[in-house]
């Protein structure tokens, strides 16, 4: 029989404001296998660590039940008293009786009552309960970087600073990211690709790290310090070591009409190409839906142009499998589809345009080579109107939009519209807002500078309509502060797209099984406190696929989530959780149902003999768990038909324990 | 009737014994009464003579006995397979539960079986003896002339609603081989789906307040194999526990229900064996219906080693809030 202590915390007014505290106590005293028990302002405080270490002395206290917060934040300092008293750690339970009861209650006999159930279920848990012991297991030290943008680019540069080595994955056939397409960055107006291009080189040149261009993450089993991961790199149909980036090919081929995703679309390059000319592996990549030679063999001109002889059409995709100890999520985002934005014309008129595509038409390097031109006829507009919040800020139940607010906008709209009345002084601009949001160093200063020395016309309200006419832009929009319509014929209209996590994340998050939140964005192990971390262990966040960022924000988190991987790589060590699984070799029948379902490959199968009553020996298939594996996930045992699996400090039995108490 | 003849089974039977390929039978031999046919070993031609049966009433799946029987036996069986019993046969080995080299399958045609319980409703009680020809002769004690019924007329359940005519497994083939057919076999299930959660209720109450704890559905079931059944363990809690109230009758037959969830090929033979005419098929049906909704049609014991759909994860697998939505509608 459990000797066992009961330490009630008020958690201040926390708990003790919602829950008698002392009818708890003194509750639990009655409850089988309690020997002791009491309650005090702040468990977690010294006086109460020596208060749980004193009783553990005075009465000889075998097992402890803490009723107090979540085991999220303070089971593993209880499991320290603990052990510093001389118990076993795992003999620890902890009632959580203030986030799943007295935040939740207002009324105390309520919040009380429930506050002794859950403290009777962890009683029945500990009399369960056996010493545990964990073990240990090694630590892979390479990092995995998934994304290729300024996020991924920043962390991994970071990782290889501190002597690791990185691979970063990226599914484009060069890494940048969507800062490459950018023109200025505000609020300093320095071009994007100066402060990028040269940090893309420094990757290329890091011998600490490799690049995976045009690969996808496909697999990842495994567990902190210890991923497998499976990665595709796609037949780009070019050998890259031997490729020079000369761009002959590109030259000569004769597939030219093939839209340019790198611009948008909005101007057109070969089936063989190089995305942008600092592209990084410099390399060319042969579209196979558009290359002649690929669809129907004929051709070959690349081939025959190629010095270097890197072209080979027989290349196929190619699966590379890696260790690593951690993994960064750096995933990005895109603007949303305007698609479902019939009001503003989007897919009506060629010069009804997102930002991202303006920022193009404003890029030395993009489609004008820097001009601004309407994309309809190349002429020069001289009416902008620029429309923020599309897609953002959307009631929850709303059919198209976000709820949240995409952040960048206001900033880079101002951004747009200052640099085309500086460039442009001739060009009216208009930018139609809800609010103008500039939190951020010297970012205010930036939106008044639009407003006051450049002559933006801001107006609070909301466009309701674009409709193409000839060659203007009829734009029916509210101003609310002087509570009248607006009619503006424009030349371009801008739309401030909402942006959402790119598409590849959900199933990666599924891979790697990393919570996601509604909107698809990866969620932090806690808001506040570790904002950079996965709750899956050895996953990490870095940028815009954690919640809209811009690029200082995003690149102190990518450095904070190198210094999270850091010191994880650091470790030659990590001690394991010793929740894990085993098979009860008597009653496992040998199904394959718990292998089936375990995620991370720890259960395998061995032909066991038996000694039967009658003297005859017996081989049978038995699964077997590696422990060094194994995370306690628990999986196998639901889907262990006979019972055989259990696991350590959650045996079934121990739950059922729980559930008996929680409905006696 | 049945298209293959017992003599041609047992000439099988005797042939594959002679020459050494198999050193003993799985085969029906008849029981108490001509309609409860038994599973017996035949180890010589002269056994197989005098007691091997092939009638409409050899309902009788041997899957499961392989378990048992490779475990113990010096060289292979040889085993007669309905198409229905060759899922249960996949299905045995894609959980590794016997060796494969140990067996010689023989699949045979089956043309259904006859529901004793059918007939018994059809000629009364007091069977004495029953013929099995063109259409099945049953002579009872109170009845002058041998009564004759059409097997069709009779048929189990499962055999009216059979979901293939096709063997999965086997190693030689006797007559000709059918089709996977469409099958009504859900309908039951769909009306019970539309009741609401009070009169569903009172429906299995009914039903399962007739169970005797026989344990007969567990024992025949191909799918019940643990090494030891939890109702059989007194570790599990659950063993030998007698009902303490009317709800907890019914718990042995859901977590036998969900045990097999994924599993059962409904075979239908815990319906087929039980004394209280429980229609336990019911429930696994309810879950292999659900399954193909929520997962895509899935047929256990298809093939060997398929992945079912509740021990695999496929990234378009449902959503959790979808299934729990559809629970909320059923409800």
């Amino acid at each position: 029989m459990q000797r066992i202590g009961v330490f009630v915390c008020w958690c201040g007014s926390n708990i003790a404001g919602t829950v008698d505290v002392q009818a708890v106590s003194d509750a639990l005293k009655n409850e089988p296998g309690v020997v002791f028990s009491t309650n005090y302002q702040y468990m977690c405080s010294q006086a109460g660590q020596d208060m749980i270490i004193q009783a553990v002395k005075e009465h000889n206290l075998t097992g402890i039940v803490v009723c107090s917060c979540s085991p999220r934040m303070h089971e593993a300092t209880f499991r320290r008293t603990a052990q510093a008293a001389g118990l076993n750690p795992y003999m620890v339970e902890i009632a959580n009786i203030r986030e799943q009861c007295s935040w939740v209650h207002k009324d105390i006999p309520i919040g009380t009552e429930k506050a002794i159930i859950l403290g009777k279920a962890a009683v029945a848990k500990v009399n369960l309960n056996t010493p545990l012991t964990p073990g240990e297991s090694p630590v892979t030290k390479r990092a995995l970087v998934i994304g290729g943008g300024i996020a991924g680019i920043q962390t991994a540069l970071d990782i290889a600073d501190a002597g690791f080595p990185v691979d970063i994955v990226e599914k484009k056939p060069t890494i940048g990211g969507k800062m490459a397409q950018l023109d200025k960055t505000f609020p300093t107006l320095d071009c994007a690709a100066c402060i990028l291009t040269p940090k893309m080189v420094d990757v290329a040149q890091n011998g600490k790290i490799r690049i995976f261009s045009y690969s996808e993450v496909t697999d990842v089993k495994g567990f902190v310090g210890n991923f497998d991961v499976t990665i595709k790199k796609n037949a780009r149909y070019v050998k890259e070591d031997i490729c020079t980036g000369c761009g002959a090919c590109v030259e000569k081929c004769p597939m030219k009409k093939v839209p340019n995703e790198f611009n948008l679309g909005m101007d057109n390059r070969s089936a063989i190409y190089i995305p942008f000319a600092q592209a990084v592996p410099k390399v060319a990549t042969i579209d196979p839906n558009a290359c002649n030679m690929l669809k129907n063999g004929k051709c070959g001109l690349c081939a025959r142009v190629c010095a270097a002889g890197a072209i080979d059409y027989t290349q196929k995709d190619e699966y590379i499998e890696e260790k690593y100890g951690a993994i960064v999520v750096a995933t990005g985002f895109n603007p949303i589809s305007m698609d479902k934005f019939d009001e503003f014309a989007y897919n009506q008129s060629k010069d009804v345009i997102t930002s991202l595509e303006f920022e193009r038409l404003t890029n030395a390097a993009g489609p004008t080579a820097g001009k601004l031109l309407r994309p309809s006829d190349g002429k020069h507009p001289h009416t902008i109107v620029f429309v923020q919040c599309v897609g953002s800020r959307c009631d929850a139940c709303a059919e198209k939009g976000k709820e949240y607010c995409s952040k960048i906008c206001c900033m880079y709209t101002a951004k747009h519209a200052m640099l085309t009345r500086d460039k442009y002084p001739d060009t009216d601009v208009y930018v139609f807002y809800i609010d103008v949001r500039t939190p951020g160093k010297n970012f205010d200063e930036f939106y008044r500078r639009a407003v006051e020395e450049y002559g933006v016309h801001y107006v609070k309200g909301m466009v309701g309509k674009v409709v193409p006419e000839g060659d203007k832009l009829k734009v029916q929009a509210s101003d609310l502060l002087s509570n009248k319509q607006l009619h503006i014929d424009a030349d371009l209209v801008v739309l401030a797209a909402a942006i959402e996590p790119d598409k590849s994340a959900r199933p990666l998050a599924t891979m790697l099984t990393a919570s996601m939140d509604t909107n698809d964005f990866f969620t932090e192990a806690h808001p506040k406190l570790r904002p950079v971390e996965s709750p899956t262990a050895g996953v990490f966040l870095s940028g815009a696929c954690q919640g809209p960022k811009d690029i200082p924000e995003t690149v102190s988190q990518a450095g904070a989530a190198a210094s999270k991987v850091i010191g994880l790589l650091a470790k030659d060590k990590l001690t394991g959780n010793p929740c894990i699984a085993h098979s009860n070799e008597l009653m496992c029948n040998g199904c394959s149902s718990c292998e089936r379902v375990c995620p991370y490959g720890a259960i395998t199968y061995e032909d066991k003999e038996f000694r039967m009553p009658d003297r005859t020996t017996l081989v049978r298939r038995i699964a077997v768990v590696n422990p060094a594996v194994c995370q306690g996930c628990g999986a196998c045992t639901v889907a262990c038909p006979s019972g055989a699996m259990d696991l350590h400090g959650f045996a079934s039995g121990q739950i059922m324990a729980e559930v008996d108490a929680i409905c006696k | 009737m049945q298209k293959i003849t017992q003599t041609k089974l047992i000439d099988k039977a005797a042939s594959l014994l002679k020459d050494g390929t198999v050193s003993c039978v799985l085969g029906w031999s008849k029981g108490e009464f001509d309609y409860d046919i038994t599973p017996a070993v035949f180890k010589t031609e002269e056994e197989l003579k005098e007691g091997f049966v092939w009638n409409d009433f050899c309902g009788a799946n041997f899957s499961k006995y392989l378990i048992e029987k490779t475990r113990k036996t010096e060289g292979k069986i040889l085993v007669f397979l309905k198409p229905c019993d060759t899922y249960s046969f996949n299905q045995l080995l894609t959980e590794h539960r016997f060796d494969r080299e140990k067996v010689y399958a023989v699949g045979i045609p089956c043309e259904g079986m006859a529901d004793v319980e059918k007939v018994k409703a059809a000629c009364g009680d007091g069977i004495i003896k029953i013929d099995c020809g063109e259409k099945i002769a049953v002579t009872t004690l109170y009845a002058d002339d041998a009564i004759e019924i059409d097997a069709k007329d009779v048929l189990l359940e499962r055999c009216v609603n059979c979901k293939s005519k096709k063997h999965v497994a086997y190693d030689e083939l006797l007559g000709e081989e059918g089709e996977v057919l469409e099958s009504a076999r859900f309908d039951e299930v769909e009306k019970l789906e539309t009741m609401t959660p009070d009169e569903r209720f009172a429906f299995w109450q009914n039903e399962l307040s007739r169970c005797i704890r026989c344990n007969a559905c567990r024992d025949v079931c191909p799918a019940c194999t643990c090494e030891k059944c939890v109702f059989n363990n007194p570790q599990s809690g659950v063993e030998n526990k007698s009902p303490a109230n009317s709800f907890e009758e019914k718990m042995f037959h859901i977590i036998r229900a969900y045990h097999v969830a994924g599993r059962c090929t409904d075979c239908g033979e815990c319906s087929r064996v039980c004394p209280q005419n429980i229609p336990l098929h019911l429930l696994n049906r309810k879950f292999i219906k659900d399954m193909n909704e929520f997962y895509g049609e899935y047929q256990a014991g298809a093939e060997v080693g398929q992945r079912a759909p509740l021990v695999n994860y496929t990234t378009d697998d449902v959503e959790p809030g979808e299934v729990f939505d559809r629970g909320d509608i059923d409800a």
